[in-house]
C-alpha cells in the first residue's frame, strides 16, 4: 500500500518517458460521466416515479412527493390494476388484456415473421421478374401513413367476417410487419455468398430445400432479432387494436389508456401505475433479457437499408 | 438481375413466385388498393358509410376551412422540426459520449434504450402523471419553498406540445443513439489515427470528418424520426387526449375523430390524402437519392 503511494508520487514528478497514463478524475473524464449520468437520470426518472407510486397508498400521494420512497409499501393497487379494475363494463382488470395481447401478439409474430422471412429470400435469392418493383411498392408502403388505409381495412375486414375479431387483427399486423421484416431478411440474405445458393442450385436443390435446409438454419439470429422486433411492436401497438378490436378483445395498450384516461371516478394514481409498470413489463423484459440482440436487430434493419 | 440473363417465361421461378403471393397481395390490395380507395372517396360524400355522391374538392375546400385541422397541421410542424433536431443531436451526443470507451457502457445504453421498447401509451401516461401539477415536479419544487412555481406544460396551451415533446424524445432518442452508434463504430479506426497525426482537435474531426462520413446513417435516421413523426398518435391519446383545448390536436387524431368518432368519413378520407400527399414530398427525395443514384451498387 505505502509502496504504491510513494511510486504514484514518484511517477507525477518525474516525467517519465512514454504514454502519459491517464488519470481517472481526468477534466475530460469528469465531463464524460458527469454528462452520462445527467443524462442517464432523465432516461430513469419516470420508471422511478412509476415504482414508487404503485407501491403506494393513495393517503401517501395526496400529501406527499411523488419522487419520495413509499413509507408504507402496499401491494394493494397491484392486485386491483391486475384483478379487479373496471374499464367500461368489464371489472376483470388489466389480466383480460393481458391474455388478448398474448392471444394478438403470439399468432402475429409467427405469421409475419413466416411470410417475411420467406419474401425476403425470394427477393435476394431468386430474383423473379417484377421483385425490385414488388419490393419497391412494400418499402413505400411502409411509409405510407397507416391513417389512409385504415378505413378500407375494415371495409375488407367486414367483407371476409373478422371485424372485430382477433383473428382479423392478427391479419393487419402481418400485413403491416410484412415491410420491415422483409427488409431485414432481405438484407440478410443478400449477405449470404451467392457461391453457396448456386452450389445449392448446382446439386438440384429447389425453393423450398434451400429455403429449410440451408437459409433457415443459417438466418437464426435474425430470426431472434425479428421475433424481438415483432414482439414488442405488436404488444406496443395501440392504433390497430383499438380500430380492429371489439371491446371484450381490447389488447392491454388499448385497456390501459382507457383505465388511466376514464373521466369517470376517483382518480386512483397508485393504481394507474400499477397498470401501466404492468403492460410495460413484457417488452422491458424482452429487452433486457435479450440485450445486445436488440440492439443489433435495430442496427441491422436500418443502417444496411 | 445480371446473373439472370437467360430469357424468363412464366413458369421461371415458379415457386418463388407462389411463395411471394403474400407479399403480392399485401403490396396490391393493402398498399395500393387501399390507398386508391380513400383518395377516391376523399371525393364524395361519405358520413356515416362511404357513399359514391361525388362532390369533387368540396370536401377539402371544408378541410382547408376547419380550424381544427389548422391547428394540428401547425402542431404537427412545431413538434415534427423541434423532435427532428433534439433527437438526432441528443441521440448523436448520447452516441459520441458512449463511443469514448467508456466503463459501464453497456449499463449505459441499457438505460438509454430501455424507453423505446415501451409503447407510446406507457410513455404518454408516465409523463402525464410526473407532469402533473398537482403533484409532480411543480408540486414537488413548490414544496421545497417557492411557493409560486408554476410547471404545468400539460394545462397550459402554449406548453403543451413541450411536454408531449419531453416525452417523444424520452422515448425515440435511444433509437437514434443506438443508429448513430452503429455508425460510429462502422467508421475506420484510421480515420481517427490520421487525424490525431494531423492535430485536427477532436470536435473538428466529429463535424468535419466523421458526421460527412456517416451520411448514410443520418438519412435513414432523418427518414426513420420523420415517418415516426408523422404517425404520432398515440403519444397524444395517452398523454393529452388533444388538449387542453385543441392545443395538442394532431393530424392523425383528426383523421381518426372524424372516421371513427363523428361520422365523417369523408372529410376523414380527405385529411388522410393530406397527409399521404406531406409523406410523399419526404419520400420522393429520399428514394430518389438512395435508389435513383444506386445503379452502379
Amino acid at each position: 500500500m505505502a509502496d504504491t503511494v510513494i511510486r504514484t508520487q514518484h511517477a507525477s514528478h518525474a516525467h517519465a518517458a512514454g504514454p502519459r497514463p491517464r488519470p481517472i478524475f481526468s477534466r475530460r473524464n469528469i465531463i464524460i460521466y458527469g454528462v452520462l449520468i445527467v443524462l442517464a437520470l432523465y432516461y430513469l426518472l419516470p420508471i422511478y416515479v412509476m415504482v414508487v407510486t404503485s407501491l403506494k397508498g393513495m393517503p401517501e400521494i395526496r400529501v406527499g412527493n411523488i419522487f419520495a420512497p413509499p413509507v408504507e409499501i402496499t401491494f394493494a393497487p397491484w392486485v386491483k390494476a391486475w384483478s379487479s379494475v373496471c374499464t367500461g363494463l368489464n371489472c376483470d382488470g388489466l389480466s383480460r388484456g393481458f391474455l388478448n395481447s398474448l392471444k394478438i401478439t403470439v399468432p402475429s409474430v409467427f405469421f409475419s415473421i413466416a411470410v417475411a422471412s420467406v419474401n425476403g429470400y425470394a427477393l435476394s435469392m431468386w430474383r423473379f421478374k417484377g421483385a425490385n418493383v414488388l419490393f419497391t411498392i412494400l418499402i413505400i408502403g411502409a411509409f405510407i401513413p397507416y391513417q389512409v388505409m385504415i378505413y378500407p381495412i375494415v371495409v375488407l375486414l367486414r367483407e371476409i367476417g373478422l371485424y372485430g375479431e382477433l383473428s382479423g387483427l392478427v391479419l393487419v399486423h402481418t400485413v403491416f410487419g410484412m415491410p420491415i421484416l422483409t427488409l431485414l431478411f432481405r438484407n440478410y440474405f443478400s449477405s449470404v455468398p451467392e457461391e453457396l445458393f448456386k452450389a445449392a442450385r448446382v446439386d438440384g436443390a429447389g425453393f423450398r430445400t434451400i429455403y429449410f435446409k440451408i437459409m433457415l438454419p443459417m438466418a437464426l439470429p435474425i430470426f431472434v432479432v425479428a421475433v424481438i422486433l415483432q414482439t414488442t411492436a405488436i404488444w406496443n401497438d395501440f392504433l390497430f387494436g383499438a380500430i380492429y378490436t371489439r371491446p371484450e378483445n381490447y389488447p392491454m395498450t388499448v385497456q390501459l389508456n382507457n383505465i388511466v384516461n376514464s373521466v369517470t371516478g376517483v382518480k386512483e394514481y397508485n393504481v394507474n401505475m400499477a397498470a401501466t409498470l404492468l403492460s410495460g413489463i413484457v417488452p422491458l423484459s424482452i429487452y433486457l433479457i435479450s440485450g445486445k440482440l436488440f440492439v443489433r436487430g435495430i442496427a441491422a434493419g436500418a443502417v444496411k437499408g | 438481375m445480371s446473373q439472370n440473363g437467360k430469357p424468363s417465361g412464366l413458369f421461371k421461378n415458379l415457386s418463388a413466385k407462389i411463395a411471394a403471393i403474400p407479399m403480392v397481395l399485401t403490396a396490391l390490395v393493402v398498399f395500393v388498393g387501399c390507398t386508391v380507395w380513400t383518395i377516391v372517396f376523399s371525393f364524395t360524400n361519405s358520413r356515416l358509410l362511404p357513399r359514391a355522391d361525388w362532390v369533387g374538392l368540396a370536401q377539402y375546400e371544408r378541410l382547408w376551412g376547419t380550424r381544427r385541422w389548422l391547428i394540428s397541421i401547425e402542431n404537427l410542424l412545431i413538434y415534427g422540426s423541434l423532435m427532428l433536431i433534439l433527437s438526432l443531436v441528443l441521440g448523436f451526443l448520447l452516441a459520441a459520449l458512449i463511443d469514448q470507451k467508456i466503463r459501464f457502457e453497456d449499463g449505459f445504453r441499457t438505460i438509454f434504450l430501455y424507453p423505446y421498447a415501451l409503447s407510446f401509451i406507457v410513455t404518454g401516461l408516465v409523463w402525464q402523471w410526473v407532469l402533473n401539477p398537482e403533484f409532480g415536479i411543480q408540486n414537488v419544487v413548490r414544496s421545497l419553498g417557492f411557493g409560486n412555481f408554476t410547471f404545468d406544460p400539460l394545462y397550459n396551451p402554449n406548453l403543451v406540445l413541450y411536454g408531449v415533446l419531453v416525452a417523444g424524445l424520452w422515448h425515440g432518442s435511444g433509437l437514434v443513439m443506438c443508429l448513430m452508434l452503429a455508425g460510429l463504430r462502422g467508421i475506420d479506426e484510421d480515420v481517427w489515427k490520421a487525424t490525431k497525426v494531423d492535430g485536427i482537435p477532436t470536435w473538428k474531426t466529429y463535424i468535419f470528418v466523421v458526421i460527412p462520413m456517416m451520411r448514410p446513417v443520418f438519412v435513414t435516421t432523418l427518414v426513420l424520426v420523420t415517418s415516426g413523426i408523422i404517425k404520432l398518435y398515440d403519444l397524444i391519446i395517452a398523454q393529452t387526449g388533444g388538449g387542453p383545448g385543441l392545443a395538442s390536436e394532431v393530424p392523425a387524431k383528426f383523421v381518426f375523430d372524424a372516421m371513427f368518432v363523428s361520422q365523417n368519413l369523408a372529410q376523414g378520407f380527405a385529411a388522410s390524402t393530406m397527409m399521404l400527399v406531406a409523406v410523399t414530398f419526404i419520400i420522393i427525395p429520399w428514394a430518389y437519392l438512395e435508389f435513383g443514384g444506386k445503379k452502379n451498387g
